[in-house]
């Protein structure tokens, strides 16, 4: 039923919208002057050298920095969007156990005073046999590894039921078999008709999963089907552009 | 002596002694908690920075009140923590001083002008009892007043219990669905200062996070749940309120360093044989099969 009303909003286009988008940091621009459309059910990943503004892309679309200049539209409710960051600042020593933690995916359901339904918690179980977790339920966080926590914080993604889905450096330190599985999750996920961003380093993990590409050193070098974008020539565009760094660099004036 | 003589009497012979129990049992229950939410926030050393916050305010209630007025006192103080938890907040977000070191400038400036107010009119004995509490004078207002702080504490824990172990357990999370998180944790430190006032009265400024911080850490120790954690950290709390009353008077010791002294006794020991302990390290059990 969701599958098909966001099919429909894929034909109608933008997911979102990025308008001469700058993000920075002590004014120097992470990302500098990237305009773009993100289509509506497109699976995209955002490819960059080390401090090309990846993250800081994926931080500036879920409202954790404001934007120095330029809009982002995607006219969708904090609900919707579902942000697995990088170095999330999970305390991994809290008692809490694996099924409680994918319960808080049900968030825009339960809330933070609401009933959890016992449809949740059926989700939440099947959530968890989904990633391969099953009979984990118990298990206090702390006792799982890098790659089964992965596992669990994907289980929370997929309660979550967002419609845009952003994932950073979802793979990094994550075994092969653990990678093999999340990647078929993100398949799934873009089968169901969800928008799905992630930020790789992995180049061919980018070339053989993701139809899609942004290519960005602080600057958008490519923005499409990613057999166009990763073209060697935008590739060594984009390791010289982001190798500048200027302490003193004058203020970016528009151009006339 | 017998089991009744050592374990009821006194508090069957004494009206103060009963208070003092009732006050241990108020605080346990809401400063047992409310610890092991600090700790589980790494703020352990926050809650002490906030207790010696508490104490110009608590001065200027004494100056004002002319005497040990717990109530003058009481509100004095709640007023000087909130503001200085405030303060701290305001000033780290609006600078570039980390949470924890604005904390330790606001306490330590808080703790000098509560001991020059305190020290400008009262004697020193007075001065004594400000930093260690007087758990044997507590009246009947007193405790309602701590018998109110703990169930607004339990009632407003039960209400943001699950926002606040969100906040705790993943802060990005939260923020990310749009849960203001800040919020509860402004709520939470409320709370905290709330309970320090109680256990102000009762051990001072200088000790009144050892029935929070003491218990968490038994807790801790004990248990790898949180529901569990709290319990224990109750009870334990409880337990050394009461054998610390009765030690006290037996032995004829300040009543306040007794309690706290007979929680670290339940600490050391629980180090020594608490699940995650040094006699599981040393003495390990076989592993299983699977």
């Amino acid at each position: 039923m969701s599958g098909a009303t966001t099919k429909a909003a894929a034909e109608r286009g933008a997911a979102l919208t990025l308008q001469n988008l700058t993000v920075t940091y002590d004014r120097h621009p992470a990302v500098h002057h990237v305009s773009g459309t993100l289509k509506a059910g497109s699976l995209t990943a955002i490819a960059g050298p080390n401090g090309a503004g990846k993250s800081t892309l994926l931080k500036a679309i879920v409202g954790e920095l404001r934007p120095a200049e330029g809009r982002i539209e995607h006219g969708l409710a904090a609900r919707d969007i579902g942000y697995l960051p990088q170095a999330a600042e999970i305390n991994r020593r809290f008692p809490i156990n694996v099924l409680d933690t994918v319960l808080l995916g049900d968030w825009h359901q339960s809330g933070a005073f609401g009933r959890v339904a016992r449809a949740a918690r059926e989700r939440a179980q099947e959530a968890l046999s989904t990633v391969g977790l099953d009979g984990f339920e118990r298990r206090p966080i702390g006792s799982l590894s890098a790659g089964q926590f992965q596992r669990v914080l994907f289980a929370r993604l997929l309660m979550q039921e967002a419609r845009l889905i952003l994932l950073d450096e979802p793979f990094t330190a994550i075994d092969a078999r653990t990678t093999h599985d999340l990647l078929a999750l993100v398949s799934r996920w873009h089968g169901e008709g969800r928008t799905v961003v992630a930020v790789l380093h992995d180049f061919e993990q980018v070339r053989s999963h993701f139809p899609e590409t942004l290519l960005i050193a602080r600057e958008l070098i490519g923005w499409g089907p990613t057999t166009e974008v990763m073209a060697p020539a935008n590739l060594l565009k984009a390791r010289a552009m982001a190798e500048r760094w200027d302490e003193t660099a004058p203020v970016c004036e528009p151009a006339a | 002596m017998s089991l009744y003589d050592l374990f009821l009497a006194p508090l069957a012979d004494y009206g103060f002694m009963r208070r003092a129990l009732v006050a241990c049992l108020c605080l346990s229950l809401g400063c047992g908690p409310i610890g092991v939410f600090l700790m589980m926030r790494r703020m352990s050393l926050m809650g002490d920075a906030l207790s010696h916050a508490v104490l110009p305010g608590a001065a200027i209630g004494y100056l004002v009140a002319g005497s040990l007025s717990l109530t003058a006192m009481g509100i004095g103080g709640l007023i000087a923590g909130l503001s200085v938890a405030l303060l701290a907040g305001v000033v780290s977000r609006a600078t570039s001083l980390a949470e924890d070191a604005s904390f330790a400038s606001f306490y330590l400036t808080s703790l000098a002008l509560g001991v020059l107010i305190v020290s400008l009119r009262g004697s020193n004995i007075d001065l004594l009892h400000v930093l260690f509490g007087t758990i044997l004078a507590i009246d009947s207002d007193a405790l309602i007043e701590i018998g109110t702080i703990t169930s607004v504490t339990l009632v407003a824990l039960a209400l943001i219990y699950r926002p606040l172990v969100a906040e705790c357990f993943d802060p990005g999370f939260l923020r990310a669905v749009g849960g203001r998180g800040p919020l509860y944790h402004v709520a939470f430190l409320v709370l905290v200062v709330l309970n320090l006032v109680a256990s102000f009265q009762a051990l001072g400024t200088l000790m009144a996070v050892g029935l929070m911080m003491l218990p968490a850490a038994i807790a801790q120790l004990w248990s790898r749940t949180l529901p569990v954690m709290l319990a224990i950290a109750s009870v334990t709390a409880l337990l050394s309120g009461y054998l610390g009353l009765i030690a006290s008077y037996h032995l004829e010791l300040a009543s306040g360093p007794t309690i706290i002294v007979t929680a670290a006794l339940f600490y050391g020991l629980s180090i020594l044989i608490a699940p995650s302990g040094l006699a599981r390290r040393y003495f390990p059990r076989p592993h299983l099969t699977g």
